[in-house]
C-alpha cells in the first residue's frame, strides 16, 4: 500500500511549496511586527509610568497569575476551559515554532527534541491540540446555547461580541484541525516505517486512521494542504488578534508583569512628581486619552472581554450606568480608532461628555463607582480599574465639572474639615456628654497630655448621631483593655479618604496635611479607628504616621490574649452574618479577625452570605458617596440586606459607620424591619463585653437610654 | 461681551451656626466660615458661559475688606478675567442705596455691557441690582433664570413668576439683570485653581478712584439703619406623627393636599 519512498514523497510536497511558505512567513511576520508597532503608538505617548521595580516579585506573578492562572478557577466552567486551552497554547508554542521552520527546511528538529524527548513531546502536543479542539467546541456551544449572561453586551455600549468570538474560536479550531491533519497525514504515509506513533485516541490519531487507506499522492495533498492551512490561519490569527480581545494572547504576560505591585496606593496625580511640585502640573487626571498611563492602555489591550469585572460590579448590578468591562472595551475602541493600523494618529476628543461629539464615558458614569474593588480582585489579567476611576475623577474635578450635590460636601471640607459643614468644636461632642464622661472619660489629647494611642475617629462618627454610638463603643472598648488613649477633638479633620478617591487631591492633601502635623503634635505611638476608610487613609494614604490598626484587629488580639471575655448572647434566635466593608476585607484583606471576635462570643450562631470576604458586595459607599445622587434601579445596600436574608441571618454585624448608614437604610427600604437589624462590630462587642463589677447594670441602662436618644436624629 | 458681576462674600449658612451676639444687634461672627453668596456665584457662572458663546470678558467685583478677596479669588478661579475690590473706610456701614451708588461709580469707570448681580444676599435685601439699574437709568429685568444672547445689543431673558410660571422677555443692553439660582450648574472650583490665581493682581479702588462722594456713602450716607437683630421664638406648627408607617403615610398626604400640595 505505501512504497518505501513515502517518505522523501512527502518531503517533495513539502519542498515544492517553500517559496510559498517562505513568502507567507516573511509577510505574516512583517504584518505583525507592524500592527504591533502601531499599536504601541499610543503607548509611547500617553503618561509615564514606573513599572519596571522588583524584577523577582514581578516574576512570581507571572508565575502565579499568568502561568499558574491563579484567578481563572474563580469562575469554575470558563475558568478550567480557559486554563486547558492556556496550557494547551503553551505546549503547543515550541511545535508550532518548529512546524513554521519545518515548512522552509524540513529536517529541522528543535533543539532539544532531538532525543528521546521528541517523541515524548510529540505525544504531549497531540493531546494538547485535541484538548484545545475540543475545549474550542465547548466554548462555542457555551458561547451559542448556554450564552452566560456576563457575555451579554447592553444595547447602550453596542452590539453582542458573539460573532467575533466565535469566529475566533473557530478559528482556533481549525488552527488544530490543520496541524493534526498535517500530523495525521505524514503518520498515515510512514505507516509502518517509523517507530514515531501518535497518541492513541489523538485528533492526529484519529485522523491517521481515517487517511489510512488514501493514496500516497492523496496524502501529499492533504499534508500540503495542511500546512498550508495551518500556516494562513496561524498568520492570520497572529495579525487578527491586535484588533480585538484575542489580543490578550500577545499582551496578558507582559500586562501581568507590569502589573500594579502596591495596589493598595492610589496612583498619583503623576508618577514621578512629588506633592511640592504639583502645583506645578497644569492638568490633574485623565481628561484625554493619552492622559492614560501606558500601562493602563495596555490594560486595554489585555482586556479578554470575559465580563467578571461587571459580573461582581455592585454599580452595575443595580443598574448604574458603570460597567468596568466597557469602562476598557470602550477606551480599547477608542485606542483602535484613534491610532489606526493605517492611516494618521488623532488624539484630543475628551473622554468625558457628550456621546455624539466623539466622548466614550458620561459623567455619571464615572461617578458611579464605589471603589470597592470587586472589579480588581476578579480580572484575571490584573487589570487596573480604582486608579482610573480616580483619574477621570481628577480630570473632571480639575474641569470643574463635579456634581451639585458633591460641591457642597467639598466646600464643607475646605472650610471645616467635615462634609457635614459642623462646627470643628463640636467634633468631641460625642463623647462629651456628662454621662458617657463618667463611665467612659475620653481625652481630647493636647501637647502636654499625650496618650499612646490615638483613636481617629473621622467625621461620620463623631457627627452622625446614629454612628456616634460606634465612637461610644470603641471608647469603651479601649477603656475596656486599659489603653491609655486619646481623641484629636476639633484637631481631627476628616480623613479625605474620599476626597481622594472623588478626584480632589488638592483638597486632600490639605485635609492629611493637617491631620498628619496633629497627629506628629499629639506624640502618640500608634494609631487606632473604627473606620475602615480612615483605617485605609491612615495606613496607605498618609506617610510619616504612627502603626495603624483598625479596632476588629485590636478586640481580636485582646481576645486572644485573654483581656476581653464576653458574655453569651442571649437571644438564641439571633442568626448573625458578618458583611465585609471594602476597606477592610479587600483593600487590605481583614477578613478574619471580625470573624474571629464573632466566633469568640458564646452562643454566637453565623452565617456566611455567598458573597463573602473578597467576594463582598459594596453595601453602597462611603463617604461622599452618601451625598452623590446616582441614576440606579436599586440600593446596592438592599441587595447586600437581602442576601444576608437569603443566607439565614436576622443580624448584619459590619464594621465600618458608612455601611451602617447605607445597610439600616436598606433593611427599611427592603421592607425588612422587625425581620433584620444591623450592628456595628464594636457595638456588638461592647454589648457582649463581661465586665467586672456591681454596677454593670446600671452602666448598661444608662446607655442603653443614650443610644435611643442618639439614633433619632440622622445627619442627611 | 464686557460683563460685570457683583458679588458678595456672607456666612455660610449651610456651614455655620448663626447665633446673636452679646449686644444683640447682629450674630456672633467668630468661627463663621463665608462663601460667595450662592446667588452671585451662579451670575458668575452665567456670566462665563455667555462669555464662552459669544466671547467677552468677566469681571467680578465686592465691596468690603482685604477678607473679601478670598471670594475674588474664588471666582477668577471659576474663570472670571478680573476680579476688583472695592474697599475703603467711606463705605463702612453703607445701606443698599449707598453700595448701588459705590457700585455705580465702578460700572461708569469701565465699558460693561452687561451687569449681573445675584437675586439677594443670603444676609441682605435684594436691593442693590434694582437701584444700581435706577441710578444708571438702564433696563433692569429681576429673578431672570435663563438668558440668550439675540445680536449683541439685546437679550432674551426668562424671568421666573409666582406659581412656577415664566415670562420672557427681551432688554436692551446695557442693562441690569439680578440672577435666580438653579439657572444653571455652577461649576466646581477646587483648591488647585484657587492656588492657580493666588499670584493674580487684585486692583483696589477707593472713593477717589470711583469718582464716589465719601458723604453720599457709608454711614453718613445710610438712610436705612438696622435697628435690632433677633431670633423669632418657636412658634407651634410642627406636629409629630406617632402612628404606624402606614397610618403616618396616610396622615402625611391628608395634610399636604389639605394645604394644597397634592391635587
Amino acid at each position: 500500500m505505501v512504497d518505501i519512498q513515502s517518505a522523501s514523497q512527502m518531503t517533495s510536497w513539502l519542498v515544492a511549496g517553500r517559496t510559498l511558505f517562505l513568502t507567507i512567513h516573511i509577510l505574516g511576520v512583517l504584518f505583525f511586527a507592524y500592527i504591533v508597532a502601531m499599536r504601541m503608538v499610543p503607548l509611547l505617548r500617553g503618561q509615564s509610568d514606573f513599572r519596571f521595580d522588583q524584577p523577582l516579585v514581578r516574576m512570581g506573578r507571572v508565575l502565579k497569575f499568568w502561568l499558574g492562572q491563579w484567578k481563572h478557577p474563580r469562575y469554575r466552567t470558563a475558568g478550567i476551559l480557559h486554563i486547558f486551552i492556556f496550557a494547551g497554547f503553551i505546549t503547543l508554542a515550541i511545535r508550532a515554532f518548529s512546524v513554521l521552520i519545518v515548512g522552509v527546511s524540513y529536517n529541522f528538529v528543535m533543539p532539544g527534541l532531538a532525543g528521546r524527548a521528541g517523541p515524548i513531546y510529540d505525544i504531549i502536543t497531540d493531546y494538547a491540540a485535541t484538548i484545545v479542539f475540543l475545549c474550542m467546541l465547548i466554548a462555542i456551544i457555551r458561547r451559542l446555547v448556554f450564552k452566560p449572561a456576563r457575555y451579554a453586551v447592553p444595547a447602550k455600549f453596542g452590539k453582542a461580541h458573539t460573532a467575533d468570538a466565535i469566529f475566533l474560536l473557530s478559528l482556533i479550531a481549525i488552527l488544530m484541525m490543520a496541524d493534526s491533519l498535517f500530523a495525521a497525514a505524514k503518520a498515515a504515509a510512514e505507516q509502518g516505517q517509523s517507530v514515531e506513533t501518535l497518541a492513541a485516541f489523538s485528533l492526529p490519531w484519529i485522523l491517521q486512521r481515517a487517511l489510512a487507506s488514501s493514496s500516497l499522492s492523496a496524502l501529499g495533498k492533504f499534508y500540503f494542504a495542511g500546512y498550508l492551512v495551518h500556516e494562513i490561519t496561524f498568520y492570520f490569527l497572529l495579525c487578527y488578534r491586535p484588533f480585538g480581545i484575542q489580543f490578550h494572547v500577545e499582551t496578558s504576560l507582559f500586562n501581568v508583569y507590569f502589573a500594579k505591585l502596591d495596589r493598595e496606593i492610589l496612583k498619583p496625580v503623576r508618577y514621578g512628581v512629588s506633592d511640592e511640585h504639583l502645583d506645578q502640573v497644569k492638568s490633574f487626571g485623565v481628561k484625554t486619552f493619552t492622559d492614560f498611563t501606558w500601562k493602563h492602555m495596555l490594560d486595554f489591550y489585555s482586556c479578554a472581554d470575559c465580563g467578571r469585572c461587571s459580573d461582581n460590579c455592585p454599580a452595575n448590578a443595580v443598574g448604574r450606568p458603570l460597567s468596568p468591562r466597557f469602562i476598557t472595551i470602550k477606551a480599547r475602541d477608542y485606542s483602535f480608532q484613534h491610532y489606526p493600523v493605517v492611516g494618521h494618529a488623532s488624539n484630543g476628543t475628551p473622554l468625558i461628555g457628550n456621546k455624539d461629539s466623539g466622548s466614550i464615558y458620561s459623567d455619571d458614569e464615572i461617578w458611579s463607582c464605589t471603589t470597592c474593588g470587586a472589579c480588581e480582585a476578579e480580572c484575571p489579567m490584573l487589570i487596573e480599574y480604582i486608579d482610573k476611576i480616580v483619574d477621570l475623577r481628577r480630570g473632571m474635578v480639575d474641569d470643574g465639572n463635579v456634581p451639585q450635590s458633591l460641591q457642597k460636601p467639598l466646600k464643607a471640607l475646605e472650610s471645616r474639615g467635615n462634609p457635614y459643614g459642623k462646627m470643628e468644636k463640636k467634633k468631641a461632642d460625642w463623647a462629651n456628654t456628662k454621662e458617657f464622661q463618667q463611665t467612659c472619660p475620653v481625652k481630647t489629647i493636647g501637647k502636654s497630655n499625650g496618650g499612646d494611642t490615638l483613636y481617629f475617629v473621622d467625621s461620620i462618627t463623631s457627627y452622625d448621631d446614629r454612628m456616634q454610638s460606634i465612637g461610644r463603643a470603641t471608647a469603651k472598648i479601649l477603656n475596656h483593655v486599659g489603653e491609655n488613649f486619646g481623641i484629636l477633638g476639633a484637631a481631627e479633620r476628616d480623613s479625605g479618604h474620599e476626597v481622594r478617591r472623588f478626584g480632589e487631591e488638592t483638597l486632600f492633601m490639605a485635609l492629611r496635611d493637617h491631620n498628619v502635623e496633629a497627629i506628629k503634635a499629639s506624640g502618640v505611638q500608634r494609631i487606632v479607628t473604627a473606620d475602615p476608610h480612615a483605617y485605609n487613609a491612615l495606613k496607605h494614604d498618609y506617610k510619616d504616621v504612627p502603626p495603624v490598626e483598625h479596632i476588629s484587629q485590636l478586640i481580636s488580639r485582646e481576645a486572644r490574649a485573654g483581656k476581653i471575655k464576653f458574655n453569651p448572647i442571649e437571644n438564641q434566635n439571633s442568626v448573625y452574618a458578618y458583611h465585609d466593608p471594602c476597606y477592610l476585607g479587600r483593600h487590605n484583606q481583614i477578613y478574619d479577625d471580625p470573624r474571629d471576635v464573632l466566633d469568640a462570643i458564646p452562643g454566637l450562631k453565623r452565617v456566611e452570605m455567598t458573597r463573602s470576604r473578597d467576594r463582598s458586595f459594596c453595601c453602597g459607599g462611603g463617604g461622599l458617596m452618601l451625598f452623590y445622587e446616582p441614576k440606579e434601579d436599586q440600593r446596592m445596600g438592599v441587595k447586600r440586606v437581602q442576601m444576608a436574608a437569603e443566607a439565614g441571618a436576622n443580624v448584619m454585624v459590619t464594621a465600618c459607620p458608612f455601611c451602617m448608614v447605607n445597610i439600616e437604610d436598606a433593611i427599611k427600604v427592603a421592607g425588612l424591619e422587625g425581620k433584620m437589624t444591623a450592628i456595628d462590630l464594636t457595638e456588638l462587642v461592647d454589648q457582649q463585653i463581661a465586665r467586672q463589677g456591681p454596677d454593670l447594670k446600671e452602666e448598661q441602662a444608662a446607655e442603653d437610654k443614650e443610644c435611643v436618644v442618639a439614633s433619632s436624629n440622622r445627619l442627611g | 461681551m464686557e460683563i460685570l458681576v457683583c458679588a458678595r462674600r456672607v456666612p455660610d449658612t449651610s456651614e455655620n451656626e448663626i447665633q446673636l451676639n452679646s449686644a444683640g444687634n447682629d450674630i456672633e461672627r467668630d468661627e463663621l466660615v463665608y462663601s460667595i453668596n450662592e446667588a452671585d456665584n451662579y451670575a458668575v457662572e452665567e456670566a462665563l458661559q455667555i462669555v464662552a458663546r459669544v466671547g467677552g470678558t468677566v469681571t467680578v467685583a465686592t465691596v468690603g475688606g482685604e477678607d473679601d478677596e478670598e471670594i475674588l479669588r474664588r471666582e477668577m478661579a471659576m474663570g472670571a478675567n478680573h476680579g476688583v475690590l472695592i474697599s475703603d473706610d467711606a463705605f463702612a456701614g453703607s445701606d443698599g442705596r449707598g453700595i448701588a451708588t459705590i457700585l455705580k461709580g465702578l460700572v461708569q469707570k469701565g465699558q460693561y455691557d452687561l451687569i449681573l448681580t445675584g437675586i439677594q444676599a443670603e444676609d441682605g435685601g435684594a436691593q442693590v441690582g434694582g437701584m444700581l439699574a435706577a441710578l444708571l437709568d438702564y433696563p433692569f429685568a429681576s429673578l431672570v433664570n435663563s438668558i440668550e444672547v439675540l445680536d449683541g445689543k439685546e437679550l432674551k431673558v426668562s424671568r421666573e413668576i409666582e406659581g412656577g410660571n415664566k415670562e420672557i422677555s427681551e432688554i436692551d443692553l446695557p442693562c441690569v439683570l439680578s440672577i435666580q439660582t438653579g439657572i444653571n450648574e455652577p461649576r466646581y472650583v477646587g483648591m488647585k485653581g484657587i492656588r492657580q490665581v493666588a499670584s493674580l493682581p487684585i486692583p483696589t479702588y477707593g472713593a477717589s478712584d470711583l469718582g464716589v462722594d465719601p458723604s453720599a456713602v457709608g454711614e453718613a450716607g445710610a438712610k436705612v439703619k438696622r435697628v435690632d437683630y433677633f431670633v423669632p421664638a418657636l412658634g407651634k406648627g410642627a406636629e409629630i406623627l406617632k402612628g404606624s408607617r402606614e397610618e403616618n403615610v396616610d396622615k402625611v398626604l391628608e395634610l399636604v393636599t389639605a394645604k394644597g400640595g397634592l391635587k
